[in-house]
């Protein structure tokens, strides 16, 4: 039986999803343990609702009383908390800020750390941990061997319990933190995070010319819950911000849906999105490596083809 | 001013990975190379000791013997010097590991800026720069993209889910850098030659356990065969219907 604590992601007093999918994650590990306590932590103030948390898989929640995110402030309270709760573990969401709190939280502890994990198994007493290495082109099983473990969930793997319950509500104090998070810019547009979305529109150099990005964010326009993301080949060339490249160096994704348009699949990339659900690759050459790894595949110009496809969906969605 | 730097040595991103008997990777034919974010790192220290005028850069890596070679190339990059902690286990130590032995040494140099790769791409764990920090009691600014020091205050970027964030904080301090940071320099003939008369210390250390255990490693699953529809945009009607009622994603 193990108690886990789960650090949430907010912003500006909101929660984020990735939380809710790594609450489900503690909930499914605390149950297969023989059934823990699962508490979740809002390092910051934040407007939460018990229903939400609760039907996640959380038991208790406790709000800490910061006004903004610190990095090393919010993992200095996420360490006295699982110290004064006793927990077994700790999870975090694999996002940008979880990573971040996933070393500072295993060192305050003195303890080791599993990031990314794509599945928690409990075995002989402890939480065996799947994680990906090499961007994705292999995975590995760990077990942490220090008194509590503490792991980040990856995006898309996990799912929030889904029951009718309600958690109780607390607060506790915040630690203070050295650094600080003094503004935050959010980015035009509303697409979600290509690390997040749950469909992905990535393009490589057979789209010609970043003038004909159009054609691709038309498509992820068209797609419900659609990101865009590039080949390293287009970030490299300048065509796109190296926030939306998938691959060794860039982003690792597993969304429902990838479509791969002018993209060859150099190794490096389809470590980093290979084990999406479906993939689709439209390349005009018929011996591109990424054929080899799509659900389906056309053989074409993205760039004739991408306006018919997206004419498609659109028609498909309405 | 006193720069760290911690670098890794890693297998290349164009490696094939094999599994060896080990549950480690198969080294056979495989290329190692500096880590890919380090380059950054090691980058951003060298023009931050430039605009000052005035300190120094210490790289150091916790490694294999053979980890020298990276430790070369950060030297003729422009490093002022070297420390390669050494254990022939190191390439296998888990990131907590890594962790508490970077932070030893860096406890001694004494270090206002510690700069470091936001993940090596071996692991791919993003914990050791924010670990090392954690043990230092210093902040640790993650996957910076800009990098600003006034006075003593470090004012940095970096991309977060759907947004960018200012994070600010005063020296000492860690930062981990994203690519998008700067560009790398390439190392000089002039720097190569002049990499070989730098300080290079070895020094052996000794790891006490691990934090995390290895069960095992393997490849991912097999993805099932997939399928050509057709050519051009005639294709379009049948992918569609795949998707709608065969793979049953939209």
């Amino acid at each position: 039986m193990t108690d886990i604590l789960v650090v949430l992601e907010t912003r500006e007093g909101a929660l984020r999803n990735a939380s809710l999918e790594a609450v489900g994650a503690a909930r499914a590990a605390a149950d297969a343990s023989g059934g823990g306590k699962v508490t979740a932590l809002a390092t910051e103030q934040a407007d939460l609702d018990a229903a939400q948390l609760g039907g996640a898989g959380a038991d208790a929640v406790l709000v800490a009383d910061a006004g903004a995110h610190s990095p090393d402030g919010a993992a200095a309270t996420a360490v006295r908390v699982a110290g004064e709760l006793g927990v077994g573990a700790v999870f975090v969401s694999a996002t940008v800020r979880g990573r971040d709190l996933l070393g500072r939280i295993a060192a305050g502890l003195d303890t080791g750390f599993a990031a990314d994990c794509t599945a928690v198994d409990f075995a002989e007493g402890g939480f065996v941990f799947t994680r990906p290495v090499y961007a994705g082109k292999a995975q590995i099983q760990v077990k942490v061997n220090g008194p509590v473990a503490v792991a980040s969930m990856r995006g898309n793997h996990f799912a929030p319990a889904g029951r009718e319950a309600s958690a109780e509500m607390g607060t506790t104090a915040a630690e203070g933190g050295k650094a600080q998070v003094t503004a935050i810019a959010g980015k035009s547009g509303g697409r979600p995070d290509v690390a997040e979305a749950a469909r992905v529109v990535a393009g490589g150099r057979g789209l010609g010319s970043a003038e004909n990005w159009h054609l691709l964010e038309a498509l992820a326009d068209a797609l419900p819950g659609a990101g865009l993301g590039a080949s390293r080949a287009v970030v490299d060339s300048g065509w796109r911000p190296h926030s939306e490249q998938v691959g060794q160096t860039g982003k690792t994704v597993s969304p429902e849906l990838y479509i791969a348009a002018g993209i060859s699949g150099a190794i490096q990339h389809l470590a980093g999105m290979s084990s999406s659900k479906v993939i689709v690759a439209i390349n005009k050459d018929a011996e591109a490596p990424i054929f080899q790894h799509a659900t389906y595949g056309i053989v074409g110009d993205v760039n004739e083809i991408l306006p018919a496809l997206t004419e498609a969906v659109k028609a498909a969605v309405e | 001013m006193k720069i760290c730097v911690c670098v890794k040595r890693v297998p290349s991103t164009t490696t094939r990975v094999v599994v060896g008997a080990d549950n480690q990777l198969d080294p056979t034919g495989v290329e190692f190379e500096l880590n890919p974010y380090d380059e950054f790192a090691v980058e951003q220290a060298l023009q931050v000791k430039e605009a000052a005028g005035e300190g120094s850069v210490t790289a150091i890596s916790f490694g294999s013997a053979d980890a020298k070679k990276e430790l070369q190339k950060v030297l003729a990059m422009g490093a002022d010097d070297a420390v390669l902690l050494q254990n022939a286990e190191a390439p296998h130590a888990d990131g907590a590991t890594t962790a508490k032995v970077l932070a030893e040494e860096l406890q001694a140099a004494g270090a206002q800026l510690i700069f470091f790769g936001k993940q090596a791409v071996d692991r791919d764990q993003h914990g050791v720069g924010p670990a090392v920090a954690t043990r230092l009691g210093m902040p640790c600014i993650t996957e910076v993209v800009k990098f600003e020091l006034q006075g003593d205050q470090v004012v940095c970027e970096r991309e977060i889910e759907g947004g960018r964030e200012t994070v600010t904080a005063s020296l000492p301090c860690a930062i981990t850098c994203q690519k998008g940071l700067n560009e790398p320099r390439f190392a000089s003939l002039k720097g190569i030659m002049a990499a070989k008369k730098k300080p290079l210390e070895m020094k052996d250390v000794a790891i006490e356990g691990a934090a995390v255990e290895l069960v095992s490693m393997s490849l991912p699953p097999e993805r099932p065969a997939g399928r050509i529809i057709g050519e051009g945009a005639d294709a379009v009607p049948a992918l569609m219907e795949a998707l709608k009622n065969e793979a049953k994603v939209l």
